[in-house]
């Protein structure tokens, strides 16, 4: 079976000025997954999002969203999408069912009232429902936000940095509502600087710098490219150096010493070496522990070493 | 075309709507023109050569005109408000056709100003102005009236997407208020210096605000002005041909490009 992709873009291209904001981003999302487009401020991700949803025309590169040529098509994508902005972009004027009976109107949902209604039930908004959008708080409005991209089940669902600033029961609804979307066959692309978030969220994480995809891959995928980090703390001081030989032994790495804490610690990328093995080693070459623990990386570190801009803060 | 009469139906009761939710904005504004008609009716009706009765007169069709300009500056804030707070963006990644948005724009202004019309009239009567022609002639006036502001409204709309910025709207929005001082709308221009006369009567606002007087029987073109003052129909209905001609197109084509 062929992978069919929700969006699959090659070289996409747009420049404000001098400034490269995307600069060929190659970018392919297996229908009803969800990716989660990874980056620092001002790594291209708004863009990218913005070309993808037809709010920009590329200057170069081509892209297909849900089957239609991005440029060629865009009524067709139009019809297929939905999107959440990074600012909520309803309406502060009309009230929260307004606005949601006004965006299943021009969707063309039959009864327009009764999906509203049911939306903000679902989004935690029925007593707020008669009341301004303007007057709501910054949780509320993104959740109606995403109600609005919801009148309509999207084939795909673009969300920009959709936590950004959230309280954590928001954070919640949204995600819970992603979830239950990919369940029913929603492809969903999601920018975020929470690694958090796309730690629990994303199948595929795309990472973004400078305007490109610097690397893809599942989180365990791209956390295996780092490796994971093994730390063992000992009774003595005395018996660091003949920890730091079972490390290096059993990592082939250098291992880094902490003697303020008796801690002695190395990266692997050895899958076989498991915390029970780690323990039995090292007790086996009479090394009295306190603690020994195997530490997965956080998306930071993945960041950090994956790519250019990662590079040179290290540096 | 359905589409769009759909969609623009579906925009024009988004605007309805939201003013029906501020009511307060639309009091402000519909005043406005009254209280400039008291102030400047009976503080200038005092000062000018005209007898005062005769200048209220002259004067309501002025602000009636100078009023329906305003639409650049309502279109224009609008139109900057919804692009600057993303409503813009949402509607753009809608399937809605694109004419609908301004379109619905364009006609709620049309509906609040022609409400709007109601109670400067009623205060025109109130201090003596009166319809001394016949009744189809002032119908005439006033659908005049409403093309006027419909293709302000536009000239506004195509502003509002340029700038993309509320703050800026509203501080070019305000020098709207200048259009009507270069034209024939609160003095005659008869008796300005020849190059300012001329300049005022190729005023759009001019050939309008001369046509109204005339509709409405209250004086005819004066004598010796440029052609659009002097044919104030036709030359109003140029006016409002052009302007919509140029602007609409433009308009429609920012809402399309949306961010560059």
């Amino acid at each position: 079976m062929t992978t069919t992709y929700a969006v699959l873009s090659e070289g996409l291209e747009k420049r404000f000025g001098d400034v490269r904001a995307v600069n060929g981003l190659d970018l392919a999302v297996a229908e009803g997954t969800v990716c989660g487009v990874l980056g620092p401020n001002g790594a291209g991700k708004t863009t990218a999002v913005r070309l993808l949803t037809t709010l920009l025309r590329p200057d170069a590169g081509s892209a297909r969203v849900a089957g239609h040529d991005l440029v060629r098509e865009a009524p067709a994508v139009r019809r297929a999408i939905a999107v959440t902005g990074q600012y909520a972009s309803v309406d502060g004027d009309l009230t929260g069912r307004e606005n949601l009976r006004l965006c299943a109107r021009l969707h063309r949902v039959g009864n327009a009232a009764a999906r509203a209604d049911e939306l903000l039930d679902r989004f935690g908004l029925s007593e707020a429902a008669g009341r301004l959008a303007s007057t709501y708080s910054g949780g509320m409005r993104r959740r109606l936000d995403l109600a609005a991209s919801l009148v309509r089940r999207p084939e795909v669902l673009f969300l920009d940095e959709p936590t950004t600033g959230l309280d954590p029961v928001s954070r919640t609804t949204i995600w819970d509502a992603v979830h239950e979307l990919t369940a029913r066959g929603t492809t969903v692309l999601l920018t975020t600087q929470y690694l958090e978030e796309a730690d629990r969220l994303a199948d595929t994480i795309a990472l973004v710098d400078r305007g490109r995809v610097a690397h893809t891959g599942s989180p365990s995928e791209l956390k295996a490219l780092i490796g994971t980090y093994a730390e063992v703390i000992v009774a003595d001081t005395n018996v660091m150096i003949k920890a730091a030989a079972v490390l290096d032994r059993l990592t082939g790495a250098e291992p880094a010493f902490h003697h303020e804490r008796r801690a002695v610690g190395a990266v692997t990328t050895d899958p076989t070496l498991t915390l029970p093995r780690l323990v039995r080693e090292l007790d086996a070459a009479g090394v009295p522990l306190l603690d020994a623990s195997l530490k997965p990386p956080t998306l930071d570190d993945v960041f950090l070493r994956l790519t250019d801009t990662g590079a040179e803060r290290a540096a | 075309m359905s589409a769009l009469a759909y969609d623009g139906a579906a925009m024009l009761g988004r605007q309805l709507r939201r003013v029906r939710n501020n009511p307060a904005l639309v009091v402000l504004v519909q005043t406005m023109p009254i209280t400039m008609l008291l102030f400047f009716g009976y503080v200038f009706g005092s000062a000018l050569a005209m007898p005062g009765e005769e200048y209220r007169t002259f004067l309501v069709p002025g602000l009636l005109v100078a009023t329906a300009a305003n639409g650049i500056m309502t279109g224009m804030f609008q139109a900057a408000q919804d692009t600057h707070r993303g409503v813009m963006d949402r509607f753009r990644t809608l399937p809605v056709s694109r004419a609908a948005v301004p379109l619905g724009q364009a006609l709620a202004d049309l509906v609040v100003s022609a409400v709007g019309t109601v109670p400067f009239l009623l205060a025109g009567l109130a201090v003596g102005w009166r319809i001394e022609g016949p009744a189809v002639r002032a119908v005439a006036a006033l659908g005049l009236l409403l093309l006027f502001r419909f293709a302000c409204t536009w000239i506004g709309i195509f502003l509002g997407l340029l700038t993309r910025n509320e703050e800026m709207a509203g501080q070019l929005g305000s020098a709207t208020f200048m259009l009507p001082l270069l034209s024939n709308a609160y003095i005659p221009t008869d008796d300005l210096p020849d190059w300012l006369r001329t300049l005022a009567e190729w005023n759009p606002l001019s050939a309008v605000t001369t046509a109204l007087r005339d509709l409405f029987g209250n004086s005819s073109a004066p004598e010796g002005a440029a052609w659009p003052v002097a044919h104030p129909v036709a030359g109003s209905l140029a006016w409002c041909g052009v302007l919509i001609v140029v602007f609409v197109p433009l308009a429609l084509r920012g809402y399309a490009r949306g961010g560059r």
